[in-house]
């Protein structure tokens, strides 16, 4: 398992193929990472996220072990970036393996939807006019309820 | 004695990233409606309650919630991480 919380950018590659690759019980690995993309208005100059130093490492390990838990994880990975971000940067990724892809692809898929409404980090979009808040939107808190 | 933390525009709005708060407050509402009378920056950054996330000791918790054990409490947006 490992969690890290970052300015730097990091290459999914290297870390893939350091990603567990010496569990024989591993048949599935799902990856998954998210990029910073333009506004609406195509006016992105670029992203700020804040974070809460100690919050974020113990609210991630939290859904992490959760995750490790319920479909059965011989690994996980994820890192987050905060800091100043450009258009196309990658912001975070998260990895999952387990002995069959469902149990992968699930967990990612969970893992995310929490490190979304439940990690505490905040976009901000700068662009030329000035900047705001991304809006945390109804769709992200209720991705939530189909894990309960 | 509690430090309180500001994130993204609740921070902004008091105008500070955190401050030491000496309070008799017994639950988290309590203190928002100490701060808020103490002075007007306090009363635009806790104006929409439904807004505001809070964490106690680095755990999400209420609004109702108590603050004994309470070290630390955080104000902030709903996250938007991801």
């Amino acid at each position: 398992m490992r969690i890290s919380v970052q300015l730097n950018d990091f290459d999914i590659g290297k870390e893939l193929k350091f990603f567990n690759n010496d569990d024989t019980n591993i048949g599935a690995v799902v990856s998954f990472h998210g990029i910073v993309r333009n506004n609406c208005a195509k006016s992105l100059l670029h992203m700020d996220i804040e974070q809460y130093p100690g919050m974020t490492q113990k609210a991630i390990s939290k859904y992490v072990e959760i995750a490790v838990e319920r479909w059965s994880l011989y690994d996980a990975l994820v890192i987050h970036r905060h800091g100043k971000l450009l258009l196309g940067d990658q912001i975070m990724m998260v990895a999952t393996a387990a002995r069959h892809r469902r149990d992968a692809f699930q967990s990612a898929e969970f893992l995310m939807d929490y490190l979304k409404s439940r990690a505490p980090f905040w976009k901000k979009e700068v662009t030329k006019d000035g900047y705001q808040w991304v809006k945390s939107v109804l769709d992200d808190e209720s991705a939530l309820e189909r894990w309960t | 004695m509690i430090k309180v933390l500001y994130f993204a525009w609740v921070r902004e709005r008091v105008g500070v990233p955190y401050e030491i708060v000496e309070t008799q407050s017994r639950t988290v509402m309590e203190l928002v409606e100490e701060l808020k009378q103490k002075e007007r920056r306090y009363e635009v950054a806790f104006s929409d309650l439904s807004a505001i996330k809070v964490a106690i000791n680095q755990e999400l918790c209420e609004f109702d919630t108590k603050l004994s054990g309470a070290t630390e409490i955080a104000f902030f947006p709903p996250m938007t991480g991801g």
